[in-house]
């Protein structure tokens, strides 16, 4: 046994004199990174330590901070019902506009690939406008306005549908499926390009040996050609529609107000937006915002297993 | 050397093409036409909202609160356009104050993360060094981040530096962006070997390296940067960062005058239209290298 550990010690030390000799010899390489590496440790990694940290104390900016242990948390998962709330709507909003944006931005982007070239430019640029066009998805509440002058309300009763307007965006049950429809209308985002970039490059002689093989149409093509060689966009476009799904809250914001009636449009950004702007809480906000982070390095893991099947 | 890749590009292209005609066996007629029909649909649906923002913006005031709506306007005009600038124009902050701050953030922002991302990602991309993977392992996690997340713990981290209220509150964090990095390096990536060796054996630099060889061969990626950190600094509202009013960016001041209630309107629609339409532009002018570029943005585990 501890001649196991002697030699797991020494063979450990003699790569750290490798990977020391090899970091002296590669000095330009580090003094290259440098500039990026301070920055993203300053803006991205420190705060994501600060959270942590924050997360086990008291905090509000005024005071110094108050070590409390584990009980953001506890208060978070066993007290708090509009967290609760929270996560069931990001929960409910992450599982549907999620998965369903990701194949939509896949399905569009395969099925573009074999337009023409002009008509596919055009047709790219169709399907990622919304997701760049800033706060345009603010025409959906003129949409979806309250009163009978709201379009859909005014088209409803007109076609006998419905006898008097429905308040889409107050009416608890039905904020939440109009706030999907406006992220799913956003969603075709750099995922989607990444797909339409990666289709393109698909060597196409594979497609003429499937083709040799047996292979009779279009989905037995994407199942054993396209996709297998779209691995690596797949796993790109899913880590952003990750991000994508758990940090909804400004458009939720924006079309059903801040707070929303009975919260029914909270999502967990709004929550973590509600503490740490409106209460100053920041302990608090950061352990909502730890949990975040937890949950989207789980959800990439998860992903990353489930594509490793893919075309087998 | 350029030029002998484009050859072997057209080539390729031309290959491509033969090879696209005789791909047609696995379609049927029926199948391509449900496609289609599915496309145009959904392309329509996709295009509506924003063809509805467009047509609103030119629509006279009695048109914009005509009902039933029409959805193309019938006499269109720029009013809510000039209506707009004259707004501006008598605001507090003057017009041209605002779109310098947004110019002046946007340009040095984005120079800053081109050439920061640049010189990381190449030494990512094409030398092995200790720490190297494991740095870019830990912003491909990066890239999950979320703005709101963060924005706490880098609210107290930007004031401990003393940048509230500065354009470096802005400026210096969107260089570190870390989608900037990952698609440089991913793309860098693709750059043969060869070339950079064949400068090291002349015995360049690596600084001659990466400013003689290896930023030429990578415009294609500089355009997508410039893209991804324009939309991101010109839809930056500042309003965390930045008190003063004569700091504050363009669609901050646009979007107050957008909530100004129904007196706005015509001009509420306007500042839609003029804040989408720079990152599409922007997009649609540099759609084939955008394109080319992400086509190396996989994730390989």
């Amino acid at each position: 046994m501890t001649e196991y550990i002697r030699k797991y010690f020494e063979l450990r030390r003699h790569n750290l004199q490798v990977a020391l000799k090899k970091a002296k010899k590669s000095k330009m390489c580090y003094f290259f990174l440098a500039p990026y590496a301070i920055l993203f440790f300053m803006f991205y990694i420190l705060p994501v330590g600060t959270s942590i940290f924050f997360s086990f104390t008291y905090y509000n900016i005024l005071e110094p901070p108050r070590f409390v242990g584990l009980q953001n948390y506890i208060s978070l998962i066993l007290q708090d019902d509009i967290f609760l709330t929270g996560v069931k709507n990001t929960f409910m909003i992450a599982v549907i506009t999620g998965p369903l944006g990701y194949i939509l931005s896949f399905l569009f982007a395969w099925l573009i690939n074999e337009l023409p070239r002009y008509l596919r430019a055009i047709a790219v640029v169709v399907f990622y406008a919304p997701s760049i066009a800033g706060n345009v998805f603010m025409i959906f509440s003129i949409f979806f306005r309250g009163d009978a002058y709201g379009y859909v309300n005014a088209f409803l009763m007109n076609a006998g549908i419905i006898d008097a307007p429905i308040l889409w965006l107050v009416d608890p049950k039905y904020m939440l499926p109009i706030c999907m429809i406006v992220i799913l209308w956003m969603s075709l985002g750099t995922g989607f390009l990444s797909f339409v970039a990666g289709l393109q490059g698909v060597d196409s002689s594979q497609f003429e040996a499937g083709y040799m093989d047996g292979v009779k149409n279009r989905w037995q093509e994407l199942w054993y050609i396209t996709l297998p060689n779209m691995k690596p966009m797949l796993l790109f476009g899913a880590v952003m529609a990750i991000t994508q799904a758990f940090g909804v809250c400004d458009v939720t914001m924006a079309l059903c107000g801040y707070p929303s009636t009975d919260y029914a449009a909270r999502t967990v950004v709004t929550h973590l937006f509600d503490y740490g702007y409106s209460r100053f809480e920041m302990g608090y906000a950061s352990a909502i915002a730890t949990l975040l982070f937890l949950v989207m390095i789980l959800c990439k893991k998860a992903v990353q297993g489930l594509l490793r099947r893919v075309g087998t | 050397m350029a030029k002998k890749n484009k050859e072997i590009k057209e080539t390729k292209q031309q290959v491509h093409k033969k090879v696209l005609k005789r791909r047609k066996p696995n379609r049927s007629i029926w199948g391509d036409f449900f496609v289609y029909l599915f496309l145009v649909l959904v392309a329509l649906a996709m295009v509506f909202p924003l063809v509805f923002a467009v047509n609103s913006a030119l629509k006279p005031l009695d048109e914009l609160f005509m009902f039933p709506p029409k959805l193309f306007a019938q006499n269109p005009t720029l009013d809510n356009f000039s209506d707009l600038f004259v707004t501006m124009g008598k605001s507090w902050v003057t017009f041209s104050r605002y779109a310098f701050n947004t110019v002046f953030i946007t340009v040095v922002g984005t120079a800053g993360h081109l050439i920061i991302c640049s010189m990381g990602a190449f030494v990512l991309a094409k030398y092995d060094f200790p720490g190297g993977k494991t740095f870019f392992n830990v912003v491909v996690v990066a890239l999950m981040f979320n703005g709101y997340v963060t924005a706490i713990p880098n609210y107290l981290i930007i004031n401990a530096l003393g940048w509230v209220d500065t354009y470096w509150a802005i400026i210096v964090p969107a260089f570190a962006a870390p989608i900037g990095l990952f698609l440089m390096k991913q793309f860098m990536e693709g750059l043969p070997m060869s070339l950079i060796e064949a400068a090291q054996i002349d015995g360049a630099s690596l600084w001659k390296i990466f400013i003689t060889i290896v930023m030429p061969n990578v415009k294609p990626a500089w355009l997508t940067l410039i893209i991804f950190s324009v939309q991101s600094l010109w839809n930056n509202r500042a309003a965390t960062f930045i008190y003063s009013e004569e700091k504050k960016t363009l669609v901050y001041a646009l979007q107050q005058i957008q909530s100004g209630g129904i007196a706005r309107t015509g001009q509420a629609a306007a500042v839609t239209v003029v804040v989408m339409i720079v990152p599409i532009i922007t997009f649609i002018l540099s759609e084939s290298q955008t394109l080319e570029t992400m086509a190396s943005s996989g994730l390989k585990e």
